[in-house]
Formats: structure tokens, sequence, C-alpha cells
């Protein structure tokens, strides 16, 4: 090991790079939200949703980016990239569905919804439809207990569900 | 392609179930202003609505230790389910001199299994919140507010945001509001996912942009918190209490209750499950958990109650018999529980609580950030034993095993109270349903096979 003091620009032998380049509009967003706090790294977490907004997931290379950009080290960056479930570090399909399996949506149907999902979309959760179009995750309680099973795909929540709406539902995200 | 109309029945809606003709100003002090549509409140209709009245007042003729008495008096407990009186916890920030200007932090990271309250008040009526944030940076002599609010809450940021830039421009956030001097912003701040990130010092780690691990307690965040400066953290209906006790007094908010309980203020009660009508109702904190129940429709026809969790996925289940006790955080906390959020959860008489167990667990085994031991290797197992139960696959040791990680699993052997809190619906469901546990156990196993 080195003994050369801590740097923070060069930081990124034992990270691959994979030839990331940071946007320039997601450099410009994360320096304003950096400036919403008393210290760069709390800006970390807003950053990897900046970068995943535009790549749907966060690579290898966009950690060394965004510590760069932040001025921190990039095991802080990864540390925060793998610790929140909403941070993916692997690619997704175009359209995330987080299914609640939280006590409220288990009382009222989750497991039945869950399973006609799966067998819908051939997939467990986790998983990637091989067409790219979904990515299945379970989340916690959606706070949207008064009309369980809910999910939320992307952007959007949805419930009360049945098995009987998942055509209709799905058929709006191609 | 095919979009799903905004007024698709598929769409969720979070709409409160009580008209506008129930809702007074001087009765529902959180409520009476939203539309019974749910659409949201905006400024102008808020400040009509008698909004911001008392920010001028309070900041030019109120010091700081008078508006933390008033919130001591009025006896205002946390609503995002500890219960701890808000007033006590402002004081903590007047301890000591020379303390640097710190922060007031939202907790808008609303992730409790079956509570679904925060995000009506977020939504709907943004600006009550920003009004009682003002109010409690300028008591606590904080420099800017956060508002962290949990990622999947899509709709309730584009509201927060907005009443943000609202309020901004009309001068009720920056520099000097109201010309009193006092200078303050909020922030909203969204998170990335993990209840943990609910418990206070963890979310002020991951607010500091590192992973959501609790800190060691004291230093108190009032004392010591975000970067080390004095820090308040209180859940959104906490502060969408305060602009009413300033505008209304104290002797007014320890009214509210009717005499039901020594509890004082409101609560937005809620109900799930297999319920005719789940929603939610602001009604007199120590309203009865029947009196909820009733509102919701009762239980869904074909089910009867067994048992019903009263705030959330950590606190310990009740039973039917329990529904007439006020709901407040005192009386539920003498029977074994705890009011938690106040949202009841219910369980008909044909969901197995073994599975429900399970499900609770697999759920808090998720959601431990895996720094203590007993937290991150206790909860897996427990859930791995709920799972061998439920398939009729138990060793006769393991409801034993589970009575032992009820106690190991427990203050004061975990770093926080999250396994804690997981261990407050495992324990009850052993005590008041076993058989339903011991009939998981396989009959090999009880033949003598070991």
């Amino acid at each position: 090991m080195s003994q050369s003091p801590v740097s923070h620009s060069t930081p990124t032998s034992l990270i691959a790079t994979d030839g990331f380049q940071l946007h320039e509009d997601d450099r410009r967003a994360i320096l304003v939200e950096r400036d919403h706090y008393e210290q760069p790294q709390a800006a970390c977490i807003e950053a990897l949703k900046i970068v995943q907004k535009r790549h749907g997931w966060v690579p290898d290379g966009a950690i060394v980016a965004i510590a760069d950009t932040l001025g921190i080290g990039p095991g802080a960056v990864a540390g925060v990239a793998t610790f929140y479930s909403l941070i993916f570090r692997q690619p997704v399909g175009r359209h995330v569905i987080l299914l609640c399996d939280s006590s409220s949506c288990f009382l009222t149907g989750y497991e039945e919804l869950s399973a006609a999902l799966s067998e819908r979309l051939g997939i467990s959760f986790g998983q990637t439809t091989k067409d790219g179009r979904f990515t299945l995750l379970p989340v916690c309680c959606l706070g949207a207990c008064d009309r369980g099973p809910a999910l939320m795909i992307g952007e959007d929540t949805f419930g009360p569900l049945a098995a009987s709406d998942l055509d209709e539902l799905l058929e709006a995200y191609p | 392609m095919t979009v799903i109309p905004n007024n698709s029945r598929l769409r969720y809606r979070c709409q409160l179930r009580q008209n506008a003709d129930e809702r007074r100003a001087n009765t529902h002090p959180l409520t009476w202003r939203m539309h019974d549509d749910g659409t949201r409140v905006g400024f102008e209709e808020y400040c009509a609505k008698d909004g911001y009245q008392s920010i001028k007042h309070t900041l030019t003729q109120r010091t700081r230790a008078d508006i933390i008495d008033t919130m001591k008096q009025a006896n205002v407990r946390g609503r995002g389910g500890g219960g701890f009186s808000a007033g006590v916890k402002w004081s903590l920030t007047q301890v000591g001199d020379h303390l640097p200007r710190g922060y007031l932090i939202c907790n808008a990271d609303e992730m409790e299994p079956g509570t679904f309250k925060d995000r009506l008040l977020l939504e709907q009526l943004p600006h009550l919140l920003i009004e009682g944030m003002i109010i409690a940076g300028y008591a606590n002599n904080s420099r800017y507010g956060y508002i962290f609010l949990r990622g999947e809450y899509v709709e309730a940021a584009r509201s927060v945001a907005l009443a943000i830039e609202e309020a901004r421009q009309a001068g009720l956030l920056g520099d000097n509001i109201a010309g009193s001097g006092f200078d303050f912003n909020i922030a909203l701040h969204t998170g990335a996912g993990r209840y943990i990130c609910g418990e206070e010092t963890a979310l002020i780690n991951s607010l500091e942009g590192k992973r959501a691990n609790p800190r060691a307690k004291p230093p108190f965040p009032g004392q010591s918190g975000a970067w080390g400066k004095p820090t308040v953290v209180n859940n959104v209906e906490t502060l969408c209490n305060v602009p009413a006790v300033m505008q209304h007094g104290a002797d007014w908010y320890l009214g509210l209750s009717g005499g039901r309980s020594t509890d004082s203020g409101t609560k937005l009660y809620g109900a799930s499950g297999l319920v005719e009508r789940p929603g939610l109702w602001e009604l007199p904190i120590g309203t009865s958990g029947q009196e909820i129940l009733d509102r919701a429709g009762g239980m869904r026809e074909g089910h009867t109650l067994k048992a019903w969790l009263p705030g959330g996925g950590s606190t310990s289940f009740l039973l039917p018999e329990h529904l007439e006790l006020p709901m407040d955080f005192d009386t539920i906390g003498k029977h074994g529980s705890r009011m938690g959020t106040g949202l009841i959860a219910v369980v008909s008489h044909r969901q197995s609580m073994v599975s429900l167990l399970r499900n609770l667990e697999q759920f808090f085994a998720r959601e431990s950030c895996g720094w203590c031991t007993p937290c991150r290797d206790g909860l897996p197992w427990t859930a791995k034993i709920l799972q061998a139960l439920e398939h009729g696959e138990g060793k006769p040791e393991y409801i034993d095993i589970l009575e032992q990680h009820t106690l190991g699993l427990n203050s004061p052997r975990t770093f926080c109270a999250h396994a804690p809190g997981a261990m407050m619906p495992l324990e009850s469901a052993l005590k008041l349903f076993r058989a339903e546990f011991e009939a998981g156990i396989a009959s090999t196993s009880l033949e003598g096979v070991n």
C-alpha cells in the first residue's frame, strides 16, 4: 500500500471508471445540492439519485465522478450507494415496480397480487424481465394502507389492486 | 400505448374520510382547511383561512423560552410514535451558553407499516407544516430547516417544494422573516429508501450523506445533532400542531380531548386491514379504538376481529376487548402496547398469526441497518423460525428460541429501538396466540425424532 497522503482528486485506481462521463447538467445540479448543506457529503445521496435519473442505475464510474465533484472519497459514496434500497447498483428495467409487502397490504391481499405479478412478468423480486421492461422490487410500507394492496410503477402509486387489474395497469408502461 | 388516467380507479389517492361540515377550526386544527375532494390547499387559500397568522406575533413578541413553555404546558407529544414531549425536546436546545445556531429537521420519512397520515398533511396542506417549522425553527434558534421526505412520496415532494417556494416569495422564509430579524430557510431532502431512516439519529446520519446507522445517545440531538449542532427532529404531525397551539394557547389545546384523555390535542387516527371503509380521521386524542373501527364501518363481511395493532408494525397486538380503551400514549402503554402512530391495523379471524408475524419479522430483518449483532443476526433467525412454523416444519424448541429472542433483541441489548420494536408484535402474539405457533411444530419432531 502506498503511504502517500489521502488525496480526493486521484483515488480512482481501485474502482473501474468504465469511461463514465458525468453529464454537465448533472454536475451542475449536484453542486446546487451541495450548497444546501454544511458539508458536501450530505449531497451524495441526491447526487446518486441525479445520476440514476439519467442512466437508470449507478455504474461504478459514477461513484468516482460524484466523489470527485463533491471533493469526498469514493468509499463514502460507494458505502452510501449500497446502503439505500432505492439506489440501484446494477442495471434495471425501464420501469421499476415497487411492490409494498408490509403488514396492511399483507392483510389485504399482497400474497395473491405478488404471485400474479411474478407469474405475469415471469420474474421474482430483484429480477428484470428479459425484454428489459420491468424490474420487480419489494418496498417498505408505501403509506397507502387505506387502499392496499398497493404498488408503485416509476413515480405512480396504485391501489387497491386485484390480480385482474394487472393487464390494464402494465399495458400503460411499454 | 395506453396511459392510466388521473381519475382511474387504479390510482392511489390519499383522502380524509371526514366532510368539511364536521371539521371546524376550533376542533380540527390539523384538517379544517382541507378540501373534501382531497385537492391541495395553496398559499393564498391557506392565508385566507387564517394561515401564517401566528408568525409575525410569535417571531416579534414572544421569546424562545416563552414558546417552549407554551409547548410544554400544552403537553404536545411526539406524533411520530414516541409520544415524547415536544416542549421538553425543544428545551434541550436552550441548555448551555453560546450554542451555535442549529438545525430543525422534519421527519417526513413515513414508513411504519400501517401508517399513512403524514402523507395527507404533506400532499394537501403543506403550508401548515411550513408555518409550524418556522415557529419551531425560531424557538430552537435553528438556522436551517430540512424536510426529510421519503423518496417514494412523489406527490408530497411536489406539494412541499411548491409550498417552500411560495413561502419564500412571500417573505416567510429567508432573511428577516416578517420584519422580525429572524433568518430561516427550509430545504426539501428526499430519501432513497430504508425504514431505519425514521430513527432520529439514523435520520441525521442520512441527512449528512452517510449510511443510516443510528448514533449513540447521549449526546442527544438537541445538544449535538446534524454536523454537531443543536438539532431538533420532529414528526410532520407534531409540527403541524404548533401553529394552532401558538394561536389559541395551551388551555385550548388541553381541552381538545374533551376529557377523554390526559393527553391533549387531536390525533390523525386511521384504520387499515379488512375493514369496510379504511381511512383517516382527525379526532380528539383519547378516542376509543371502537369509535375508529366504527368510523371504518367495522370489519368486512365474513370477517371477525381477532386482534389489532394500535399504531404500526412495532406495536404489540391488542385484543377486541381493548377496543374500549382511549387511544392515547399512557393508556395503550399501560396495557402492554404503544399507541405508536395511532393508525390501527385489524386482523381478521381468518388470518394466521404465524404468517402475519413471519411477514412482520421479514420486514424488520430486511430493514435492520446491520450495525449491532443482535438485530442483524437475530431478526433473520426469527423470520426463518417463523417461516418454518408457518409451513408446519417447526421443531419443538422453536417457541423457546422465539421467546429468547424477545429478550435478547430487547433493550438494552440493542443499539437502537429497531429490534425492540420488532419484538413487540412477536412477544404479544406468542402470549395471546401461542397455540397457533405450537401448531406449526412438525408432528414428526413431536414424536421424539430428536
